[in-house]
C-alpha cells in the first residue's frame, strides 16, 4: 500500500494529466454554450501537453541547451516531447481559433451561442 | 439589469454571462440594448427533456470510464522521471550528442524542430496560414458579410472610442511596448543558443501588436501593417522557409555537406540555415496572433 501510494505521488503530472482531460471532455460533452465547448476542448489540449512534457522529463537532469561543453546524453532530459508539445500547440491555437469564427458565424445568423437553441432553431427553419 | 442584494448571486450571474457588471449600481444609463433572437423557443416537449437527461446520464458514465481505463493505463506506465524509461531510446542519444556538431545550434530542441524535423515545423506554419486564411474567409467584411445595422452599431462603437481612449492603457503602452518587441526579437535571434525560438517570440512579438491596437486603435496600427504587409511578410516568409529547406534537403538531408557554414556554437550568427528559419517562423507567427486579434475585433486587418 505504502509502494501504492509513493507511485502515486511520483506520478502526480500523469494522472493530474488524465483528470484535466476528464473535466475537458465532460465540459464539451455537456455545456450547451458553444464558446464554454471550445474552453472545455482548450482544458483537453493543455491535458495533453502536460502528458508529454511529463513523458519527456527525467529527475535529475537538466534542459538540452549545451552551454558547457557536456554532450553525454545522459545529462539532458528528453528534447522529442519538447517538439511534440510545440506542434500541439500551434495546432490547438488555429483549431481554436476556428471554432471561435465559426461561432461568430453562427452568432451572427441565429443571435445565440446556446448549441440546443440553435438546433431547435435549424429544426424549425427545416419544417 | 437586476437588482439582486445577493453578492455571490449577482457574481454567480455575471460568471454566466446574464449580467453586464458585477456591481449593477455603477452601470451606465444608456446601455446599447442586446439584439433580439430571431425567433423564440418555446418549453422543449417532454421526449426532448427525457433525451437530454439520459443523455447527460450517459455522458457522465462515459467519461467516469474513459477516466478510469486511461488511470489504470498510468498506472502501468512507465514511472515518472526515470532514466530508462523506453521513451529515452538512441534517438534522443543522437540528437543530444551528435545535435550541436551536425547542426550547430546550441538549443538541441531548435536543433531538432528546425533541421532533423524541419518538415514537421514547415508544416505547423503551413497550419497557422491556413487557420487564419479560413478565419478570414469567415470573418472579413465583404459584401456578402456586412449587416447595415451592426455596422451602424460599430461605427457609433468606433468615434466612441477614439474619444475616450483609457489613459492608463496608453501610457503603460508607451512604456512596455519598446521593451515587449525589443525581448520579442531577442528570443527569436537567440532561438538556437537560448530557451524560446521562432514559435514563442513570434507570439510576444503578436502580443505587442495587440496591446498597441488596444491601446491606440487599428488605424495607428494600419499606418504601419495593413493587409499588404500582412501579405506579403507571410508569403514571403512560408516561401522562404520551403526554398531554403528544399536547398538544404536537395543536396544534402543526410547531412552531407551542403555548403552553408555552421560557424562557431554560442555565436549569434552559426547555426546555418536555422538562424534564418527562426526568423521565417518567428515572422509567421506574429503575423498570425495579430491577424486572428485584429479579424475577429474588426473584421479587417
Amino acid at each position: 500500500m505504502k509502494n501504492f501510494f509513493a507511485e502515486l505521488i511520483n506520478d502526480r503530472f500523469m494522472i493530474a494529466a488524465v483528470l484535466l482531460f476528464g473535466l475537458g471532455f465532460m465540459n464539451l460533452l455537456l455545456q450547451k454554450n458553444l464558446i464554454k465547448k471550445i474552453i472545455g476542448f482548450n482544458v483537453m489540449d493543455s491535458s495533453i501537453f502536460l502528458f508529454l512534457a511529463s513523458q519527456g522529463y527525467i529527475n535529475g537532469r537538466i534542459a538540452p541547451i549545451i552551454t558547457n561543453g557536456v554532450f553525454d546524453a545522459e545529462v539532458y532530459i528528453n528534447p522529442i516531447p519538447s517538439g511534440l508539445v510545440l506542434t500541439g500547440i500551434v495546432v490547438s491555437v488555429s483549431v481554436t481559433a476556428f471554432f471561435l469564427a465559426l461561432t461568430v458565424r453562427l452568432y451572427g445568423i441565429y443571435k445565440t451561442v446556446d448549441f440546443d437553441e440553435i438546433m431547435l432553431l435549424i429544426n424549425k427553419e427545416a419544417e | 439589469m437586476n437588482k439582486e442584494t445577493n453578492f455571490f448571486k449577482r457574481l454567480n450571474d455575471w460568471v454566466n454571462g446574464e449580467a453586464d457588471r458585477l456591481f449593477p449600481e455603477l452601470q451606465e444609463t444608456d446601455t446599447p440594448k442586446a439584439p433580439e433572437p430571431v425567433a423564440t423557443i418555446g418549453p422543449l416537449p417532454n421526449k426532448d427533456v427525457l433525451f437530454l437527461t439520459s443523455y447527460q446520464a450517459v455522458a457522465l458514465i462515459v467519461v467516469i470510464g474513459m477516466v478510469s481505463i486511461l488511470l489504470y493505463t498510468v498506472y502501468k506506465l512507465p514511472l515518472f522521471g526515470v532514466a530508462d524509461n523506453p521513451a529515452v531510446n538512441e534517438v534522443v542519444e543522437r540528437y543530444v550528442e551528435k545535435g550541436l556538431e551536425e547542426t550547430g545550434a546550441v538549443n538541441v530542441v531548435a536543433g531538432m524542430i528546425l533541421d532533423y524535423r524541419a518538415f514537421d515545423t514547415l508544416g505547423e506554419s503551413s497550419v497557422l496560414l491556413l487557420a487564419i486564411t479560413s478565419v478570414m474567409m469567415l470573418l472579413l467584411k465583404d459584401e456578402k458579410n456586412t449587416d447595415p445595422d451592426e455596422e451602424l452599431i460599430e461605427a457609433h462603437e468606433a468615434v466612441i472610442e477614439d474619444h475616450n481612449r483609457d489613459m492608463i492603457l496608453q501610457t503603460m503602452t508607451i512604456i512596455l511596448m519598446p521593451a515587449i518587441m525589443l525581448y520579442g526579437i531577442y528570443v527569436i535571434l537567440n532561438g538556437h543558443l537560448s530557451p524560446g525560438g521562432g514559435f514563442s517570440g513570434g507570439a510576444i512579438l503578436g502580443a505587442g501588436l495587440i496591446l498597441f491596437a488596444s491601446g491606440f486603435g487599428h488605424n495607428r496600427v494600419k499606418k504601419f501593417f495593413n493587409m499588404n504587409t500582412f501579405r506579403a511578410l507571410t508569403t514571403t516568409a512560408l516561401l522562404g522557409y520551403g526554398i531554403l529547406k528544399t536547398y538544404s534537403f536537395l543536396l544534402g538531408a543526410n547531412h552531407l555537406p551542403t555548403g552553408i557554414p555552421l560557424g562557431i556554437p554560442g555565436a549569434i550568427f552559426s547555426s546555418g540555415l536555422i538562424f534564418v528559419l527562426d526568423i521565417c517562423v518567428g515572422l509567421i507567427v506574429a503575423c498570425t496572433m495579430y491577424g486572428f486579434f485584429s479579424v475577429f475585433s474588426r473584421g479587417e486587418i
